[in-house]
């Protein structure tokens, strides 16, 4: 239940504070979670697999706190034990805000490969040593990684992956309409003017014509 | 006496100069009779025999992350509908709790049990899809329109309870958008009781059926180590023998009061993973059984969440300060603490989890899904290669993904 | 057929087995009670179109008998669910591949206008690529819709001048 406490991975992380100096606790409202430079994360997620049981990874992503933090992207492990049943947090931070790149873990679960994939595709970040690295959930010319945080949610005009079709019915990937869309969306506090129901995107309105 | 059949070996062949053969490349999909949504798969074709497989996903890729960081928390509850769109419930569950993780809110009993009676019907209802278009891939049109039957009776519930037949959008964050209707559990309990001999006549067309058998046993074996290490979760998992059930091993919403079997099996066959699913099934309709038999009263909602959970919609119209909180509650979302949680759930499909980064406020910073059907499929380059182009076929339906939920 | 077989207008004893008609009428009856559908099936509006094929909602009783997945093969393309600007150029290739003459049924929300789904990935209503002849709204709308959707469209196509188009064309 929400505060349940996980002796082991709490001695777990104890112990691997002796063998890895660098890492530091991450404040977390449920499992462990620790911090870790980038360049030694897949040594201490080998260390976790292998040594401490978390044998399974379930989840592999990244986070972009946006332009101006630094450090900018914080990719994000959880491990799961399959003996124990339970859970380690792992975050690296990126080293260069701009051209983002943390070493690849697929050498030690197979099962990463299509995550990295999904994280360089929405947010740019590069794995090093990862055998196949292309954009898995959006097309392979597509020019943008979506979940970046200055990219819009209704998009950014390009052309459509197929020359013919696009050439055919002259359709183009045009930013959504987002006449009297979501109408909050700021994240944290926010004051009630900006919260009144009203469009923060208008790419078309009433008077201007959809295309 | 039929001789054993022998896959030809391509390679002793053209090097003994016998035959000159070339690898036709074959795009399997997005639009597809077999393959269950739009996943397209790029196969390297030696004769019938795949030599390589490369699954091309995100041709149903909405958006629903970055969505999420523009929406309330039970503003997004809709879309959570349509990630797994075969058991929507289950998804609308597992989100409720992952954000009351957050909220580090506990909901009250009947909540629990509400949510849990509906997650199992959703349980079912997914599996009745999965076998009946299984069978329906492999050749099998009855077991189709049966377990669709099945699945019509499951509609006209949900219907009641939640005003939709599928997509119900039914959980809010500290509880539910309405209590259960009245007789609407003994319909509940009617529907097992006439479920049972139902799916029991459906899996008997398959079951031993000499065809059905040729066509799954052997097939698309995952062995235990590849399954942990490609991440699987749920009947897929269970198929290779790694016993994993989040309800046995992680109890959420009350699962721990209720007496029920994780079937396993050990092959990892297509077969396995296909009556591992049927078993599923009546173990759900005992868990809802027992469910309904300790159905508790009280609030359907946790009530001492002021600034989460709406208040009741008599006191809104009437008194101002619940006119206050509701308006708050709608233009600024269900107020969460800054902080990160990360929340599985055991949905049809496997571990369907939610990691929500937040700032505090009623958005999210970062909502992550980790659906079940992405890490299923991560594993199909491997189990592909070396198989007949039909069993393609076979390993497809039995795997029994969703594209909603795989590329959100 | 365009008059009833009564007795007042035909009477078999005196015009024997021949049933004299209108070319468009008896193309057009044809063409609405063999609609073949060809289900683009994307998302969760797939899972309502299987609804509709199955036994409850019978879409066979209004001859759409046979989901063929083979444009060649079928008549009408029934596009459910989320068309995203990826999957844009199949959908529309499908379209070209069917053979004249075909219409089109957005099924849904997400396909007639791009739904709930106000994002950089989602095609805002497959009539950007596609002529549409019904739009279906409901999300997902429920079968009952589509078999209403069905029976515009074939009274749509009962309007057609198919005999002056086929003869021209």
């Amino acid at each position: 239940m929400p505060s349940a406490d996980f002796p082991e991975s709490r001695s777990a992380v104890a112990d691997l504070k002796a063998r890895f100096p660098r890492i530091t606790d991450r404040p977390s409202l449920d499992h462990p979670a620790v911090n870790v430079p980038a360049a030694e994360a897949p040594a201490l997620l080998k260390s976790l697999k292998e040594e401490r049981g978390f044998d399974m990874l379930v989840d592999l992503t990244a986070i972009d706190w946006a332009e101006g933090a630094s450090p900018r992207f914080t990719v994000v492990y959880h491990l799961y034990s399959t003996e124990r049943h339970d859970y380690i947090r792992v975050a690296a931070d990126c080293p260069d805000d701009s051209a983002p790149v943390v070493p690849s873990v697929t050498a030690i679960w197979p099962g990463a490969n299509w995550h990295e994939r999904e994280a360089y595709d929405m947010f740019g970040i590069r794995f090093e040593g990862h055998p196949d690295l292309r954009r898995i959930i959006m097309w392979d010319s597509y020019p943008y990684h979506p979940l970046r945080k200055e990219f819009p949610l209704a998009g950014i005009e390009t052309e459509l992956p197929d020359a013919e079709v696009a050439g055919e019915t002259g359709a183009k990937l045009i930013p959504a309409p987002m006449m009297g869309g979501p109408f909050v969306a700021s994240p944290g506090k926010i004051n009630m003017s900006e919260a009144e129901p009203g469009a923060k995107d208008e790419s078309w309105t009433e008077k201007d014509e959809k295309p | 006496m039929a001789a054993e059949f022998k896959y030809p070996d391509a390679a002793a062949m053209s090097a003994a100069g016998e035959s000159e053969t070339e690898k036709m490349s074959l795009s399997m999909g997005p639009s597809h009779p077999s393959t269950h949504g739009v996943l397209r798969l790029q196969l390297e074709l030696d004769g019938e025999i795949v030599t390589k497989a490369d699954p091309v996903v995100g041709y149903l890729h909405r958006g629903d992350e970055k969505i999420a960081e523009n929406m309330t928390y039970n503003q997004f509850v809709p879309y959570t509908d349509r990630l797994d769109y075969l058991a929507p419930l289950a998804n609308n569950m597992a989100y409720a709790i992952a954000v009351e993780r957050l909220a580090k809110l506990e909901v009250p009993p009947r909540c629990q049990a509400i949510r849990v009676i509906t997650a199992e019907l959703a349980r079912i209802s997914s599996h009745l899809m999965g076998v009946g278009a299984y069978a329906i891939d492999v050749g099998a049109w009855t077991v189709f329109l049966y377990t669709f039957g099945e699945r019509e009776k499951l509609y006209r519930l949900f219907e009641e309870l939640t005003g939709a037949r599928f997509t119900t959008s039914y959980t809010r964050i500290g509880g539910l958008a309405r209590d259960v209707p009245d007789g609407w559990l003994r319909r509940v309990v009617e529907f097992c009781d006439q479920f049972l001999p139902i799916v029991e006549e459906s899996m008997s067309l398959l079951t031993r059926n000499k065809i059905f058998m040729d066509r799954t046993v052997g097939i698309g074996v995952i062995s235990k180590s590849d399954a942990i290490a490609y991440g699987l979760t749920g009947p897929n998992a269970r198929g290779s023998g790694v016993p994993l059930d989040l309800r046995k091993d992680r109890p959420y919403s009350g699962y721990e009061q209720y007496d029920f079997d994780v079937p396993i099996a050990v092959n990892g066959d297509c077969y396995d993973r296909y009556l591992i699913r049927g078993e599923e099934m009546r173990q759900a309709v005992r868990i809802v059984r027992q469910a309904v038999e300790k159905f508790p009263d009280g609030p359907w909602f946790a009530t001492d969440a002021r600034k989460i959970f709406a208040p009741p919609k008599d006191k809104i119209l009437t008194s101002m300060e619940e006119l206050i909180q509701n308006f708050m509650l709608v233009t600024e979302g269900p107020q969460m603490p800054a902080g990160e949680v990360y929340f599985e759930a055991e949905n049809p499909k496997g571990a369907l989890g939610f990691y929500i980064v937040s700032k505090g406020g009623g958005v999210p910073w970062r909502l992550k899904i980790r659906a079940p059907s992405f890490c299923n499929l991560s594993i199909l380059p491997k189990v592909c290669v070396g198989a007949l182009l039909t069993d393609i076929v076979s390993i497809l339906g039995s795997f029994d993904f969703v594209m909603g939920e795989c590329d959100r | 057929m365009v008059s009833a077989n009564t007795d007042l207008v035909y009477n078999s004893k005196i015009e024997g087995d021949v049933v004299i008609s209108r070319a468009d009428a008896v193309i057009n009856w044809i063409r609405t009670n063999s609609m073949w559908p060809m289900p683009m099936g994307l998302a969760c509006c797939a899972i309502e179109l299987m609804a509709v094929a199955a036994s409850r909602f019978d879409i066979a009783r209004f001859g759409a008998e046979v989901m063929r997945f083979s444009p060649r093969q079928s008549d009408v393309m029934i596009v459910s669910g989320t068309v995203t600007y990826k999957m844009a150029a199949a959908v529309r290739r499908i379209y070209d591949q069917m053979a004249a003459p075909k219409w089109v049924i957005a099924m849904g929300a997400c396909a007639s206008t791009g739904g709930m789904y106000r994002s950089y990935a989602v095609l805002q209503g497959v009539d950007r690529i596609l002529p549409v002849d019904v739009y279906v709204s409901g999300c997902p709308p429920r079968p009952e819709a589509l078999l209403d959707a069905v029976i515009k469209l074939q009274e749509k196509v009962k309007r057609e001048p198919s005999s002056r188009r086929l003869l021209s064309a």
